[in-house]
């Protein structure tokens, strides 16, 4: 499979240059064209800081500090989202990345249509008729199961999912390569939100996208995603296959994320929490962030940073005990 | 208002194509409807108390005018008579008296004004209404537009370096006191460097025409008025389309906005501006309102020769038709242009146009 993201040692800051607050420090990683790359990790680890940083919305104070993310798109060169200049920025952005949010209730411009919503997007991109581009749109809402008819509905007038299914839609109306999802099935129920990701999965096996899924629920990311990477403290602990890395976890801290949630089939399991709370950014605990948290600890973590090192050709994990760690009390499922 | 409002079934989104369009349109004339109503009641409440209070204050006018007249000379039986049945004395129970107003107001007529007797009141205003008009209602426009536009470009970067300069200011001039800014304008633009004329709405020697000398002569007039009141009220506006763009621009929906490639004058005014604009064009209606009534310390500081100047002369002189008058007006257009407003906010915000 071909590369489409490039993500090398990126680094994003909060605060100033004297005192800075590493919320995302030297994450690479890697999105092969038609994966779906799940990034896993509980409030405050750094994913929606990532994502922002790719997608060029960081807002001040928030800073990348160092790294380079390169996107290759099937059409047109190769673009470094993190230096792209503004007009680059513009042309790239909904044509090659496209994103969903994580509150449907919010993403939508309260005060105007869905229809003038998808057709002000697609005629900032392409030189096409307003009627082209509401056919277009049409098509896209029918894609999610939405009737046309709904192109005139204000957002307040559709119900939760389907605004949701809307920002779906509208995330792909202009065919983009890249689809990044933060969280987008918190704000709905269940029921919709298992209807969502099948929904999902059928549009990206369609259309060939790939698709960076964020959230904070391994076991939902082990029915979606291709391959997992598990951030803690602004870095990636952790990346495999997600079957591999779900069932076998090498990483304490994903060990705890994976036994925090009840699995979405299999039998029941005892859920055990992860003691403690996410590293205060400002001070971090000095060697591997997860070392005051991890039941696992020796001396030996607090004296540095562990590397992300790869096992295998396929897996990758940032801790110095990975391979002589006790067996799992309850292994996974096989 | 919601007091006014009922509960009505929330309808089930039908299947049918013309379904939401059909609601909307009925949706929107309801609450248009509904608000009508809710107005009309105010106004009748509002014509009432401006019949009733005057009736409850101690005194009454012909008195005031006797006292004035006593002062000079001996005031004769038949003086006073006569006096007290031009001020309408009552000689009838309140409520004939009530239905009395009634048709006087109907006919538009409000009385004669004591203080410039024997001038009627009605004439009095009509002639100060278009000078206040021309003067406070194009001063307030100008200013709404003037500090809402430079509150987006304000808000749009908080902390920005035009943002720090404009949000002070325009916290210093909106807590600069309103009659000393008119005062100084005055000693600087027309005693120390006399380049403004100091009061009147025009040149007293010219005759009122549709000709040069006498549109450039009302301009200049109205320079000074108009500078303070601007001056005076653009940074209320600012400060408050600053802070409404501010949480605004914070919203997904703008983040959406950009990372879908919109260009910035797009982000900035269809989807963050156009949010936030909001409880602006409430205030703006609030402030129409209060055009008719004038600019009362303006008018007074220039002897401008509008409402405001009349309603001071009114209180000076304890003229109480023309008061009353005064007062009808204003109430009756505050409730005429939050009317409009309300109407244009269901126009702008959608969210409240059904079961609003």
């Amino acid at each position: 499979m071909t590369l489409l993201l490039d993500v090398k040692n990126l680094s994003v800051d909060y605060g100033s240059e004297a005192e800075p607050l590493p919320a995302v420090s030297e994450v690479s990683l890697e999105l092969r064209r038609g994966e779906i790359l799940g990034i896993a990790g509980e409030s405050g680890s750094g994913k929606t800081t990532l994502i922002n940083a790719l997608l060029r919305l960081l807002r001040p104070p928030a800073v990348v500090r160092s790294g380079s993310a390169t996107l290759h798109p099937r059409s047109g060169e190769a673009v470094d989202l993190l230096h792209a200049d503004a007009r680059e920025l513009r042309r790239t952005r909904w044509e090659h990345t496209a994103v969903v949010f994580q509150s449907a209730m919010n993403a939508l411009n309260p005060v105007s249509r869905l229809g003038a919503q998808f057709t002000d997007t697609l005629r900032a991109h392409r030189r096409i008729p307003k009627s082209q581009a509401r056919e277009r749109a049409a098509h896209m809402l029918d894609l999610v199961g939405i009737p046309a008819a709904r192109l005139d509905s204000f957002p307040h007038e559709l119900s939760g999912g389907m605004r949701q299914r809307a920002t779906i839609a509208l995330a792909l109306v202009c065919d983009p390569d890249l689809l990044v999802m933060d969280e987008p099935t918190t704000a709905v129920d269940v029921v919709m939100q298992r209807q969502i990701l099948r929904q999902v999965i059928r549009l990206q096996r369609e259309l060939g996208f790939s698709v960076v899924f964020i959230t904070h629920d391994l076991s939902l990311l082990l029915e979606i995603a291709d391959r997992i990477a598990v951030m803690y403290g602004g870095r990636i602990v952790e990346s495999g296959p997600a079957g591999d890395l779900y069932r076998d976890p090498k990483h304490p801290y994903t060990r705890g994320l994976r036994d925090s949630f009840p699995p979405l089939r299999g039998p029941m399991r005892r859920l055990n929490g992860i003691p403690g709370n996410p590293p205060d950014l400002r001070s971090l605990p000095p060697g591997c962030p997860f070392q005051p948290r991890c039941p696992h600890a020796t001396p030996e973590c607090a004296a540095s940073v562990p590397a992300l090192t790869g096992h295998g050709t396929e897996r990758a994990v940032a801790c110095i005990h990975a391979d002589d760690l006790p067996a799992l009390i309850n292994g996974g499922r096989a | 208002m919601t007091a006014t409002t009922l509960p009505t079934p929330h309808t089930q989104p039908s299947a049918a194509a013309d379904g939401p369009a059909r609601r909307r349109r009925g949706g929107r004339a309801r609450v248009l409807l509904r608000r009508l109503g809710f107005y009309l009641a105010t106004a009748a409440v509002a014509i009432t108390l401006n019949f009733v209070i005057p009736r409850l204050m101690p005194g009454d006018p012909a008195s005031v005018i006797l006292n004035k007249l006593a002062q000079r000379s001996q005031v004769t039986a038949a003086t006073e008579k006569s006096i007290q049945a031009l001020f309408g004395v009552p000689d009838q129970n309140l409520w004939q008296q009530y239905l009395h107003y009634l048709s006087q107001l109907a006919h538009l007529d409000f009385g004669i004004s004591t203080a410039y007797f024997p001038q009627p009141v009605g004439e009095m205003i009509s002639q100060g209404l278009p000078w206040t008009l021309g003067l406070v209602s194009l001063t307030t426009v100008l200013a709404f537009l003037l500090g809402t536009g430079l509150g987006i470009i304000s808000g749009a970067r908080p902390g920005s370096r035009l943002d720090s300069v404009l949000a002070p200011l325009a916290t210093f001039l909106g807590s600069m006191p309103y009659f000393w800014v008119a005062t100084m304008l005055l000693l600087l633009l027309s005693v120390s460097l006399p380049v403004f004329p100091s009061q009147n709405g025009y040149d007293l020697n010219l005759e009122p025409g549709f000709d040069f000398a006498f549109v450039s002569s009302v301009i200049a007039h109205g320079f000074l008025p108009a500078l303070t009141i601007i001056v005076s009220s653009v940074g209320g506006w600012l400060l408050g389309m600053r802070n409404m763009m501010i949480t605004t621009v914070a919203e997904d929906y703008v983040s959406l906005a950009e990372a879908k490639g919109l260009g910035r004058w797009r982000i900035l005014l269809a989807y963050a501006a156009r949010n936030a604009m909001l409880p602006q064009v409430a205030g703006l209606a609030i402030s129409i309102g209060t055009v008719v009534g004038g600019s009362l310390l303006a008018e007074a500081v220039f002897a401008y020769p509008g409402i405001g100047y009349l309603f001071y002369q009114a209180v000076v002189n304890l003229d109480y038709p023309l008061m009353q008058a005064l007062f009808l007006i204003i109430s009756l257009s505050v409730l005429v242009a939050n009317f409009i407003a309300d109407s244009v906010y269901v126009l702008l915000d959608p969210r409240t146009r059904e079961d609003a």
